[in-house]
């Protein structure tokens, strides 16, 4: 009996993640872990989807950059639920098509210790123009040195840059080591 | 000198660097795993290149698109190309961008601003 409650449950676990993906628009829903294979697969299946709907190529090729960012930003920095050896760099991704634009949407696990730096860069960013960005570019360029992991600290401003828009972010706390940091990059469709 | 001929892949650029010829470019997709082991090669290669460079260097950069960690990289090429100029040698960067891409023509405007190579900005269609 409780075998048949607990698939039903499932089921309509689907049906409903089915339903909430088809209002909000949501053309992929992704938890697990990002490497640079799935990096390529989503990228390469969103190129698909919007060439098949004949967005402007120009929206294709942001919507492409943005959501290489942001999956290499989970695959270089995502943090782990528990010390105990994990290296896997998971996080969920989704990306929603809406009337006027795209959402990139992506979630990762970050240490607590990290956030007060994090937001700070974050609400700098957003505090630029796009010429203020442009310089903020120009100046981590050339100071940056790339770290083991191949990462410049140039990805959230290329997003902010490339989207022109605000990069929306939250951090839910999920003890006192971790949160959750959940990233929006939002493309305009026109 | 050797030639570096790398066919490019989904994820890594195509690679051309022969001094005989003259042909210095770097087209397609830049978004490697990892740049650093992707690069140390060209970097290499350049390094040894200045030690008695052409009289005339022409370096072509026709991306379609580039992650960040690669413009990293991109920048520490032009640097090394400055430091040719800095011997007294012509340098050009050749900038190609597609026309549905202001944000490539930007990049390479942005670069422009850093090194002190003049660039020539060349546009594309499909």
């Amino acid at each position: 009996m409780s075998k048949e409650i607990e698939s039903h449950r499932f089921l309509e676990f689907a049906y409903q993640l089915y339903k909430t993906m088809k209002t909000n628009e949501i053309n992929l829903v992704y938890e697990g872990e990002v490497t640079q294979e799935i990096t390529k697969t989503f990228t390469s299946l969103t190129e698909k989807n919007m060439a098949r709907s004949e967005e402007p190529n120009q929206v294709q090729r942001k919507v492409f950059n943005v959501m290489v960012e942001c999956l290499q930003n989970i695959s270089k920095h995502a943090d782990t639920l528990s010390d105990e050896g994990e290296t896997d760099k998971r996080g969920i991704v989704m990306v929603s098509k809406g009337e006027d634009s795209y959402k990139i949407i992506t979630g990762n696990v970050i240490r607590n210790s990290k956030i007060p730096g994090l937001k700070e860069s974050l609400e700098h960013i957003n505090s630029l123009d796009k010429a203020g960005l442009s310089s903020l570019y120009k100046q981590q360029i050339k100071e940056t040195k790339l770290s083991k992991k191949g990462g410049a600290g140039l990805g959230l401003i290329d997003i902010a840059k490339k989207t022109g828009s605000k990069l929306s972010y939250q951090f839910k706390e999920l003890n006192d080591d971790v949160s959750f940091f959940i990233l929006t990059s939002t493309i305009k469709r026109n | 000198m050797d030639v570096i001929n790398i066919q490019g892949t989904d994820d890594t650029p195509s690679v051309i660097l022969d001094k005989a010829s003259g042909k210095f470019e770097i087209s397609g997709r830049s978004l490697p795993e990892d740049v650093n082991m992707f690069y140390e090669p060209i970097l290499d290669w350049i390094d040894l290149y200045s030690e008695d460079p052409n009289d005339r260097t022409e370096f072509s950069f026709k991306l379609e698109y580039f992650n960040t960690a690669s413009s990293k990289i991109i920048l520490d090429i032009l640097l090394k190309l400055e430091e040719i100029m800095e011997k007294g040698k012509e340098v050009v960067i050749k900038w190609h961008y597609h026309e549905d891409e202001e944000d490539m023509l930007e990049a390479g405007e942005e670069y422009a601003d850093i090194v002190e190579i003049p660039f020539d900005y060349v546009l594309y269609n499909d």
